[in-house]
Formats: structure tokens, C-alpha cells, sequence
């Protein structure tokens, strides 16, 4: 736990420093040329909720497709034609993967709350490199037009967009399948997203290596400083093979390559190694800076440390480093040898040891403690139920024998929508409501946000927990249409969307309330004794430059928490 | 400490890189004109950013020692990320030379092999790449350049350059500004030789059509991405090298402080240690028949 007159120094430092510090420069100068790590995460968090927006929007159109037998819904976009609905159909899966993945999940979580939170937890006056922060922020935001852009740009033949799934495998990819400049739109992006995250994520390993206040060793680190840690790692690791692949990519279908054309020697399969030494990592930094939020709070509101401290930070560690070794299980009915599908088998069954310690760590830190059901931390409950369910059944999919017959279907759909719908996004709703009053200043209405989170959890369970079934049956993945068979369940699921959105309307209620009805102002430290970080000996909101005089960390009070 | 934000000032320049970068899809659809214009914006910005930098580093605003750190941790990880987007085109290479025909053949029920469309025994995985590569690398038809010319001579062209910069590294730390500047001399000229000798080599290998880039399997896809990045980078890091020599000129570096030239040094060797690999591999080992 930090000094008390930590804060205290925050706020004298008001008026008579050297630099003039906490003198707050004017709007356009501040948003758009910021510098400073809380104005940046704020752009961040803004940023992936216009994204989350409109990926929600795209769920919502494929939600109502499906909702019956035959193309009945995306047709009244389309004057009737069903290829073209169909091509639609197929630009809506695609983007609402990509979207919700690079420009929604990974800017709030990383950009948003890591941006927010990772100077404050360890005692830094700001990021390390807070120019680089705010190139990074801002070749996002390019990136993120490009994509919009891809959206409406020609793809095959007559159609716009590119409708090849988010994994963007060639020939889909290449001039074959896609000629138009939809897909090289969409490859200029993913460069620019992919420099950005690189930036970042370098700035984030060296302001925790580097910027550390004193006292505060690695092994006293908070979890969610250590999720970002691990998290940037892979980013910094993974990022760069994904640029390659691409790159291999766009001179495949604008220079003559033939790289991934099996006429000219090469191979769409490099394509799908290259990708998913990618992605695999990808999915560990959707999710990695979830545990750390998680662990936070439920350590807070079960007003106890966090069970096995070092062993969730190495879990963490242990996540990152295997999840580089496992990338082919996407891939098994690639026609992988059985040797490497025995190998890519035991290596993901492997990563099920350290994701278990987290979770029983998770539930050893609420036994026996006095547990508050506060928002964040029915988020958080519900985070472990979900993401434990969508674990399983990645423990079922990680069996190559089973996967032959899951591959592509609803199941897959399924698993990783509880992992990451269901398991990221509940973290990031978690941390929203954990760290809002501390962000901007204000506390949201209780009864609001507890009715957000049932509406949301029922909701997005009826959404994906039949998929599960129809995956079972066979329902293919990423198709417009489907038999009469498969309708009960897919008719639940989009009920299911009905109450989810239902949900965030709530969620937009409960804000619009906090901000302009409720307006509260919060506490420094709203949650009691439980809350044990840095961020909450500041005032809500922080001032605009914190830790003039470093926190010191020399004592034992030094919270491993 | 740092939190004294004096960072603002470049700001404008962020959001000229940011729409310059936006404009370079552009070169595809719109032609030259419009990349070039983002592509002027791109360099103006990273000339004023580092202006900036090496200004701050002058008049001592960003110089305590943690912020000297950070800069070490900073460009360690840039050359991780760039290692592992080497580590991406290495990956195609070998992926090509050591499995040029990857599968089984396909037999039928009455035990003869099945043929494809051509009436060529077809395979099960990557049946087309089969028949382009005729399962050896270098592929059929390419005949590849010798690895003991200029490719030797530019391995040893690289290997001196490394010891010279070196040489200008302990030069500085010992205040030998003469020595500096030779050392960076020397290095530079190399790296130009090298780009030279790179230059001759493609304009060899293009102009005999031994293999072509555009159109030429992946035998010239996998050689002119992977050295063409390579290449790409020796010019970057001569760059690099050019502008500690113009620092060193104007007197910025003192045994003590010298960073900026420390990070050239560092993006030099590992330019120097991916062409160790790519003549090793692609060159001798690929070349050779050595590999599949």
C-alpha cells in the first residue's frame, strides 16, 4: 500500500512546479496532440466503444438472418438478390471478427485500461515513451478508417468487401478470390494496427521494467501490471509474423509472388502457419489482460490478497510462453502428419494447467472471504463461470480427433465466443465498472449496473450456449443459410441477441445516468479496504500529472496484491 | 523526474505521420502521386520527431539516467520485433526449400497412382506445388547464383563493417573523435559497397532471368523478399550510420553520452547477423541443393 502522502503530494504539486505540471492544456491540444497515458487511455476506451458499436451492430444483422430458415433478412439490403445478400452476409462475419477483435477488445483493454492503469499501479508519473504513446493511439485510429474503408471498396466482381473470415486465408485472399482493393485496404490496416500495437506494447514492457517506483520489485507488482507485461510480450513477438504473412500477402496479389500459389511452388498452408503463429498469441492477449483485471477484483471485493500470488503472475508468464508453441491446433484438418497432430495436441492440453491455477486461485481468494456483490465483482463472478465453460470446451477442441469433426462448425463458434464474448468482453465490463468513478470521476448508479450485468448474462448465454448443439449437429460455421433442422436453436440465439442488446441499452442508460443524472462524484477509494492498488490513494479523477514525488515501496506494506 | 511533459510540441507532426501512413494504400489504387505526398509527410515527421529527440538530449531535458535506460529497453525490443519479422520470411523460405513437395502420392483401389488433369501423378497435399518445384529446390529451371562471388564477397564486406563501427564504438568511449569519425567513415562506405555490390547482383539475376521476382515461383518470391528486406534495412541502418557521422561532426557525442550512436551500432549488427543467415541458408545451404 502506498504512503498516504502520495496523494497529498499529487495535489501540492499543483501550482508551484517547475514545468507548471498539472496545468491542463487546452482541448485540441490535449485530445488530439495528448501525451499524457490517462487522456490517451481515455481515447482509447472511446475509441473501441464506437468499435464495439458497430462490430455489435454487424452480430445483430448475421443474429437476424439466422434467425429463420433461408435468406430472408440481409435480402432488404440487396434489392432482393441473394448472392449479393450472401456476399454481404460473408462481409459481415469478417468484419465483425476483425473489428471486435483489433479495434475493440485490444484498445480497451490494452490501450484503454493499460494505458489508465499500468503507470498508476506502479508508481510512474506517465508511460515511457509518451510521444510514442500517442502515435500509437493515432495509427489506430487511421487503421480503423482503413478498415471502414475496406468495407465499401470492391471486392469480387460486383461486390464490396471482403468476405473471406477474419483469418483472411488465401486463395479467399489472394486476386482469385478477392481482386478488388477491398482486401488490400484491409492488409494496409492490419500493417498500421500491427505498428501501432508494436509501439505500444513496447512502450508498456519498458515502463515496467524502467519505470517502477522505488521498492517496487517485479514480485510486488500488481497482477494486472503483470497481465500487460506477459501481454506485450507476445504483441512484441507475435505482431511481426503476422506483418510478414501479410506482407507475403499483398505481393502475392500486387506484385507477382507466389508465395502462398501452390501453381508457383508456394503454399496456402505457409499462409495459415504464419497466421496462427500469430493468432494463437493473439487470443492470450485478448484474454491475458482480462485475468489481471479479474484478479483485482476479486481480490477487492472479497477484501482479502489474492490467492497464490507469484503463481498467477507465472501462470500468466507460463500462458504466454506456451501459447507460442501451439498454433497448429487451428489447423488440423489441414492435412497435418499424425506426429505433429499428437504434438499440437499435448501442448494445448498443457496451457489447461496454468488457466486452471488461475481459476481455483481466483476461487481459493474468495473462500473465506467477506465477499461484496458489487457490480465489478458480479462481472467478475460471472467472467470466471463463463470463460471456464468456454475453456472446457477449448480442452474438448484441442483433441484433434474431435476437432476433425468440429472444425468450422457452431461449436467452434461457440467456444471461443464464451472465451472472448462472453469471457473478455465481461472483463472488460468488469474493470469499466471496477475503475469508472476512479476514470472519470463519477460513480454510476448500483442498481443500474447490477441490472446491466443479469440482462447481459442471460442474454449472452442464450445467445451462444446453443450454438454449442447446433455445433454438435453439424451446423456449419460462416454461412448465410441453413436447414429446416438446425432452427429451434438458432431461433433461441437470436432471442438471445434480442435481451443482449436489451442489456446495452442498459449499459448506455446506466451511463448517460452516471454522467448527467446521477453525477455522484466518487470516492478516491469507493470500494473499502479490499482495494489495495496505487490508483485508489489518488483522487477520482486522478490529477492530470500524478506521482510528482515517487510512492515508495520499502516497507513490507508493500502489498504483493 | 520525467513527468515534466515538455512533449507536447510534436504533436502536429504525429498527425502529419499518421495521415501520411494513411495515404500509402493509396500507391495501389490512386497511383504515385498521392503516396508520395504521404510518403514526404511520413519523412518530415521523422525528421522533426527525432530533430526533437536529439534537441531534448542537448539541452538535457530528457537525459536522467532513467530515461537513458528506457531508450536502451526501447530499441532492444524494435530489433525483437524486427527479428521475429525476419523470423516470418525465413519461415516461407524454408518452408519452400525443405518441403519443395510436400504429400503422398494418391492410390487407388486397383493400386496404380491417381494423375491429375495434366495426366502427372497427383499428390495429396499441394499438388500443384509438387509439380512446380519437381520436388527438389531450387526448384526445376532455376538456376540459382553462385553463393562464392559476390555474395561471399559482401558476407565479408558486412563481417569488416561490423568490426569498424565497432572501432568507432570504442573510439567514443575513449574521447577519440578522430577515430569516431573514421570508424563511421569506414562503415558507411561499406554499407554503400554493399548496397552496390546488392544493386549488381539483382540487376544480374534480373537481367539473365535466371529466376524472376514478378511471376517467378516462389524460388523468387522467397529470395528477393527476404535479401530485398535485408536490403532494405542495410540502407536504413547506413542511413542511421550517416546521421551519428553528422553528430559526430558537430561534436554531440562524449564518451559518457553517446546512445544514438550505440542504437546504430546495435541496428548494425543485427542487420549484419540476419545476412550471416540468409547467406548460410538461402545462398550456400538453399542454392547448393543442400536443403531438400
Amino acid at each position: 500500500m502506498a504512503d498516504a502522502h502520495t496523494q497529498t503530494a499529487a495535489r501540492d504539486a499543483h501550482g508551484h512546479g517547475d514545468h507548471g505540471h498539472d496545468h491542463v492544456p487546452p482541448f485540441f491540444v490535449r485530445w488530439f496532440f495528448s501525451t499524457n497515458h490517462k487522456d490517451i487511455g481515455t481515447l482509447y476506451l472511446i475509441f473501441a466503444i464506437l468499435a464495439g458499436i458497430i462490430g455489435g451492430a454487424m452480430s445483430g444483422l448475421m443474429r437476424l438472418e439466422l434467425a429463420e430458415p433461408g435468406v430472408t433478412f440481409l435480402t432488404q439490403f440487396t434489392g432482393g438478390n441473394v448472392d449479393a445478400a450472401s456476399n454481404f452476409y460473408n462481409v459481415l462475419i469478417t468484419y465483425h471478427g476483425l473489428i471486435m477483435i483489433f479495434f475493440m477488445v485490444m484498445p480497451a483493454m490494452i490501450g484503454g485500461f493499460g494505458n489508465w492503469f499500468v503507470p498508476i499501479m506502479i508508481g510512474a508519473p506517465d508511460m515511457a515513451f509518451p510521444r510514442m504513446n500517442n502515435i500509437s493511439f493515432w495509427l489506430y485510429g487511421a487503421s480503423g478508417i482503413l478498415i471502414l474503408l475496406s468495407i465499401f471498396a470492391p471486392g469480387y466482381g460486383s461486390q464490396i468487401g471482403f468476405g473471406g473470415g477474419w483469418v483472411l486465408y488465401p486463395p479467399l485472399s489472394s486476386t482469385t478470390g478477392s481482386p478488388g482493393p477491398a482486401m488490400d485496404l484491409l492488409i494496409l490496416s492490419l500493417h498500421l494496427a500491427g505498428a501501432s500495437s508494436i509501439l505500444g506494447a513496447i512502450n508498456f514492457i519498458t515502463t515496467i521494467f524502467n519505470m517502477r517506483a522505488p521498492g517496487m520489485t517485479l514480485h510486488k507488482m500488481p497482477l494486472f501490471a503483470w497481465a500487460v507485461l506477459v501481454t506485450a510480450f507476445l504483441l512484441v513477438l507475435s505482431l511481426p509474423v503476422l506483418a510478414a504473412a501479410i506482407t507475403m500477402l499483398l505481393t502475392d496479389r500486387n506484385f507477382g509472388t507466389s508465395f502462398f500459389d501452390a501453381a508457383g511452388g508456394g503454399d496456402p498452408i505457409l499462409y495459415q502457419h504464419l497466421f496462427w503463429f500469430f493468432g494463437h498469441p493473439e487470443v492470450y492477449i485478448l484474454i491475458l489482460p482480462g485475468f489481471g483485471i479479474i484478479s483485482h477484483i476479486v481480490s477487492t471485493f472479497s477484501k482479502k490478497p489474492i490467492f497464490g500470488y507469484l503463481g498467477m503472475a507465472y501462470a500468466m508468464v507460463a500462458i504466454g510462453f506456451v501459447g507460442f508453441i501451439v498454433w497448429a491446433h487451428h489447423m488440423y484438418t489441414v492435412g497435418l502428419s499424425v506426429n505433429m497432430k499428437a504434438y499440437f495436441v499435448a501442448a494445448t492440453m498443457v496451457i489447461a494447467v496454468p488457466t486452471g491455477i488461475k481459476i481455483f486461485s481466483w476461487i481459493a481468494t474468495m473462500w473465506g472471504g467477506s465477499i461484496d456483490f458489487k457490480t465489478p465483482m458480479l462481472w467478475a463472478v460471472g467472467f470466471i463461470f463463463l470463460f471456464t465453460v468456454g475453456g472446457v470446451t477449448g480442452v474438448v477442441l484441442a483433441n484433434a480427433g474431435i476437432d476433425h469433426y468440429m472444425h468450422d462448425t457452431y461449436y467452434v463458434v461457440a467456444h471461443f465466443h464464451y472465451v472472448l464474448s462472453l469471457g473478455a468482453v465481461f472483463a472488460i465490463f468488469a474493470g469499466w465498472y471496477y475503475w469508472f468513478g476512479k476514470m472519470f470521476g463519477y460513480q454510476y448508479r448500483e442498481v443500474l449496473g447490477v441490472l446491466h450485468f443479469w440482462i447481459m448474462f442471460v442474454g449472452v448465454n442464450l445467445i451462444f450456449f446453443p450454438q454449442h448443439f447446433l455445433g454438435l449437429q453439424g451446423m456449419p460455421r460462416r454461412y448465410i443459410d441453413y436447414p429446416e433442422g438446425f432452427a429451434f436453436y438458432n431461433q433461441i440465439s437470436t432471442y438471445g441477441y434480442y435481451i443482449m442488446a436489451f442489456g446495452m441499452l442498459t449499459f448506455a442508460i446506466a451511463m448517460f445516468d452516471a454522467f448527467f443524472v446521477y453525477r455522484k462524484k466518487a470516492a478516491a477509494n469507493p470500494w473499502g479496504e479490499g482495494a489495495t492498488t496505487l490508483e485508489w490513494t489518488l483522487p477520482s479523477p486522478p490529477p492530470f500529472h500524478q506521482f510528482n514525488e515517487l510512492p515508495r515501496f520499502d516497507g513490507k506494506e508493500a502489498a504483493a496484491h | 523526474m520525467i513527468g515534466a511533459v515538455t512533449w507536447m510540441k510534436s504533436g502536429a507532426g504525429e498527425a502529419g505521420l499518421v495521415l501520411g501512413s494513411m495515404d500509402a494504400p493509396f500507391v495501389a489504387l490512386r497511383g504515385p502521386w498521392l503516396f508520395m505526398v504521404g510518403f514526404t509527410g511520413v519523412l518530415i515527421t521523422m525528421l522533426g520527431w527525432w530533430r526533437d529527440v536529439i534537441r531534448e538530449s542537448l539541452n538535457g531535458e530528457n537525459t536522467k539516467l532513467v530515461v537513458r535506460l528506457g531508450l536502451r529497453y526501447g530499441m532492444v525490443l524494435f530489433i525483437a520485433s524486427e527479428v521475429m519479422f525476419f523470423a516470418g520470411w525465413f519461415w516461407a523460405f524454408f518452408g519452400a526449400a525443405l518441403f519443395p513437395g510436400a504429400g503422398d502420392p494418391i492410390i487407388l483401389t486397383d493400386g496404380t497412382q491417381m494423375l491429375n488433369a495434366n495426366g502427372d501423378p497427383a499428390y495429396l497435399m499441394n499438388d500443384g506445388r509438387f509439380h512446380a518445384t519437381g520436388n527438389t529446390w531450387p526448384p526445376k529451371g532455376v538456376e540459382p547464383l553462385s553463393p562464392w562471388g559476390l555474395p561471399l564477397l559482401n558476407t565479408l564486406i558486412l563481417l569488416l563493417s561490423g568490426t569498424t563501427v565497432t572501432w568507432a564504438h570504442h573510439a567514443v568511449q575513449h574521447g577519440d573523435e578522430a577515430g569516431l569519425k573514421q570508424g563511421l567513415w569506414l562503415t558507411i562506405i561499406l554499407g554503400v559497397i554493399f548496397t552496390f555490390f546488392q544493386y549488381a547482383e539483382y540487376h544480374e539475376a534480373l537481367s539473365l532471368e535466371m529466376f524472376k521476382f514478378s511471376g517467378g515461383g516462389i524460388y523468387g518470391a522467397a529470395f528477393f523478399m527476404a535479401t530485398g528486406f535485408h536490403g532494405l534495412h542495410v540502407i536504413i541502418g547506413t542511413i542511421f550510420l550517416a546521421v551519428c557521422l553528422m553528430r559526430a561532426y558537430a561534436g554531440q557525442f562524449t564518451p559518457e553520452r553517446h546512445f544514438g550512436f550505440e542504437c546504430a551500432a546495435w541496428y548494425w549488427h543485427f542487420v549484419d547477423v540476419v545476412w550471416l543467415f540468409l547467406f548460410a541458408f538461402i545462398y550456400v545451404l538453399g542454392n547448393q541443393g543442400l536443403l531438400s
